[in-house]
């Protein structure tokens, strides 16, 4: 994704670590999604692969060298088994919805290309990925899985979830992070404290 | 704030402090097998005031809580993925034409329910919607009126210290809010500046959040988090006002502690309830049970409760029980502005406009809306957009216009229809209990309902200054499900709260709604849970009470 740009290039939401804007227990839990990125136990190893082939192409970071990392928390909330409050009917319980959905996406793969996900070109996943979304798909290799509500009601939703969780997201859309105790003063259009990201006018 | 979630705090005679990290408070603390006079089941908007409300009053009364007993200054953090403890998560299945998102936006988990995490909008309901049959031609009447509810909004507000404009354009004249109101930000005034080139009245939204200090709470910081906890004390939750008044007047709160159950005894009243608390089943005797679980888990637990004298659940002979279930539609349009808009800034809704509530000019359908300006957080802001359908290197790019990015969201009536309500699965959760199945699908009213709203916020958007607009679509709130009446064989409660089949049974939440008007709900019902506070203790004083 060469195209991307930030308005905000020079900003790093990290920098407030230790000014008023940051509390104690806000760094005790950005420093954990920092430094502790939690070990496979949920997923299989393959599953974890393919999880992440697909989470490249859903949230792109194809510019960092370190891309933030996605995987590692869908696998923890699938491993605490920690669920969103509902399913909708037709849905299995979230465990069991990723695994069959993820088995689908495989599935769908090795059904129009003859190959793994992860050995297509972006260009074809993208393709598939779309496919999936709209619920254009090869019904034999998802089961009862309604795949577009696997698609939008789980896939996508964690995976933009993680991705914005994290500093470097919040840094490159100007988010002001966290903000107790100071808090903002400046609060109408066009007003800015001078703890916010100032845009860059292209 | 781990430990409250693994352990409870509130016992061995002390609860924590909501306004001193690491203290304490002493609480009174009852044993199982001492009846109290009320054990109410539930600590949010309902359960958490009434608790106050009865022990003010002089009764003994234990109040039960799923969740945990949170400090705010201490266990909050300034972030959302950290945050999702709020929120109940138990298993429920969502079904119906148009199935409801449950979770994270209307339900609470701990000691003061959702209004831990609620966006804080406090407002009144428009007068004739307690009549809305016999004066408007739809719904369904109250068995109260406005003026017989007002002192109790008044006190709700007053509980509150409600920040607020110094005249509200809408409903009935009334006295000046507790608090001045809040500067409105950027959000907001494109709200605003909407409104006014269209010709119709906006106005500052109460909000149940300081602007000036109230004991040992300081004013809001306009940190923004507020759809998460509040961590500077500043959101008036029922954890920080109510729920401190309930134990300095002598009630006990129980957090981690699950009702399962309602029990009876042979003469058909209710003698206590079992609760699970670390891991075992206890039983607590009380001369009355007040279900307050909102309109999800109330019902939920009067159907669970099901013996062989109400082999359909309690209070369920006319099956009416989980029925009329209502949330409120959730359209929404966002637009780009040129200007910088960075809604994560103060209260998300901070504007609104009820003139579709309240003028009825030119409506092709029934009921009412307000909308709201909005301040989404980034990974819900990233969610909506994905909602919206995109992702990859669009939704990253995209993702970068936040900062200018407005929006209106409706909290728009539905009406009440006996189909859609929450019945019990087969499955079972954690605690061997079914679990709930809630079923809607929106009337054809809804529907027009929802598109005239639409229209108005485009309208009012545009207006704004916004373009690109485009839209999405979700709920907020749930209300009805154990509706009051004056008629026990087309209600679950009488206009006290009160069972019509079980004389010490009652229900103090959400559920009781027979509409749901087009206005948040909470400061209703907590204005009803006041109210039922004090008819209780009148009825103690005449003798009527243990009937």
């Amino acid at each position: 994704m060469s195209g991307f740009k930030t308005p905000y290039p020079d900003y790093d939401v990290l920098k407030k670590w230790d000014t008023p804007s940051w509390n104690e227990q806000t760094r005790a839990v950005i420093k954990r999604r920092l430094d502790e990125i939690p070990e496979r136990r949920f997923l299989s190893e393959d599953e974890w692969t393919l999880l992440e082939a697909i989470a490249a192409r859903l949230m792109p970071q194809p510019e960092r060298e370190a891309p933030v990392p996605i995987v590692p928390w869908i696998d923890e909330k699938l491993a605490e088994d920690r669920r969103p409050g509902y399913r909708y009917v037709g849905m299995p319980p979230m465990r069991e919805a990723w695994r069959q959905g993820l088995a689908g996406i495989a599935g769908e793969a090795r059904e129009r290309h003859g190959t793994d996900f992860r050995d297509l070109e972006p260009d074809a996943q993208d393709a598939l990925l779309g496919a999936v979304q709209r619920g254009e798909i090869d019904g034999r290799q998802w089961g009862d899985l309604p795949a577009d509500r696997f698609f939008s009601e789980l896939l996508l939703k964690e995976i933009v979830a993680v991705y914005y969780s994290h500093p470097a997201a919040w840094s490159e859309i100007g988010f002001g992070g966290p903000a107790s105790p100071r808090g903002y003063v400046r609060l109408g259009l066009d007003e800015r404290d001078p703890w916010e990201a100032e845009e860059q006018h292209v | 704030m781990f430990d409250a979630i693994d352990q409870p705090r509130a016992q061995d005679g002390r609860a924590p402090d909501v306004f001193r990290p690491g203290a304490w408070v002493q609480m009174r603390c009852y044993d199982d097998s001492e009846q109290v006079d009320f054990a109410i089941v539930g600590t949010g908007a309902g359960g958490g005031t009434l608790a106050a409300k009865l022990a003010e009053a002089g009764f003994s009364v234990v109040a039960f809580d799923a969740g945990p007993f949170w400090r705010p200054l201490e266990d909050f953090a300034s972030d959302e993925a950290a945050q999702g403890d709020l929120y109940w998560t138990d298993e429920r299945i969502s079904g119906g034409a148009d199935p409801i998102q449950l979770g994270s936006n209307n339900s609470g988990r701990g000691v003061g329910g959702s209004t831990v995490h609620y966006t804080m909008i406090a407002l009144r309901w428009r007068p004739d919607w307690f009549k809305s049959r016999s004066k408007l031609g739809y719904g369904r009447d109250w068995p109260l009126s406005f003026e017989e509810l007002e002192p109790y909004y008044e006190e709700a507000e007053e509980s509150l210290k409600i920040s607020g404009p110094v005249r509200y354009p809408w409903g009935k004249r009334r006295k000046r809010y507790p608090y001045r109101e809040h500067p409105v930000n950027a959000s907001g005034l494109v709200l605003a500046r909407g409104c006014e080139r269209i010709g119709i009245d906006w106005s500052p939204l109460p909000l149940a959040t300081l602007s000036a200090p109230r004991g040992m709470a300081h004013p809001c910081v306009y940190r923004g988090f507020c759809k998460y906890g509040c961590s500077t004390n500043a959101k008036q939750s029922v954890l920080v006002t109510f729920v401190p008044r309930a134990i300095a007047a002598g009630a006990e709160i129980r957090d981690l502690a699950m009702v399962g159950r309602i029990e009876m005894g042979k003469d058909g009243r209710a003698t206590g309830v079992s609760y699970n608390r670390r891991g075992k089943w206890r039983q607590q005797k009380a001369r009355h049970v007040v279900v307050a679980g909102y309109a999800i888990e109330t019902p939920r637990l009067l159907l669970n409760s099901a013996c062989p004298e109400f082999p359909d659940g309690l209070a369920n002979d006319n099956g009416l029980v989980g029925t009329h279930l209502m949330t409120h539609s959730g359209p929404g349009v966002w637009g780009v502005l040129d200007e910088e808009i960075r809604s994560y800034k103060a209260p998300p809704c901070m504007a609104g406009t009820e003139h579709w509530n309240y003028s009825d000019e030119g409506k092709d359908f029934h009921g009412g809306y307000a909308f709201m300006s909005q301040g989404p957080l980034p990974t819900d802001w990233a969610q909506t957009l994905a909602a919206r359908g995109l992702w990859g290197a669009a939704l990253r790019q995209e993702m970068t216009r936040y900062n200018h990015t407005a929006g209106l969201v409706l909290v728009g009536e539905t009406e009440p229809q006996a189909h859609n309500r929450v019945e019990l699965a087969d499955e079972k959760d954690q605690y061997g209990l079914r679990i709930p199945r809630v079923t809607f699908s929106y009337s054809e009213n809804d529907r027009r309902l929802i598109e005239h709203g639409r229209k108005s916020m485009h309208q009012v958007l545009a207006a704004g200054g916004a373009h690109q607009l485009w839209d999405t679509h979700d709920t907020s709130h749930l209300m009805g499900g154990c509706r009051m009446g004056d008629d026990p064989k087309d209600s679950v409660v009488d206009a006290d709260g009160r069972t019509w089949a079980i004389p010490n049974l009652w229900v103090c939440d959400g559920s009781l709604f027979p509409n749901s008007g087009g206005v948040n709900p909470s400061l209703t019902i907590q204005a009803l849970a006041c109210r039922i506070g004090d008819r209780i203790a009148e009825m103690a004083k005449r003798g009527e009470l243990d009937r």
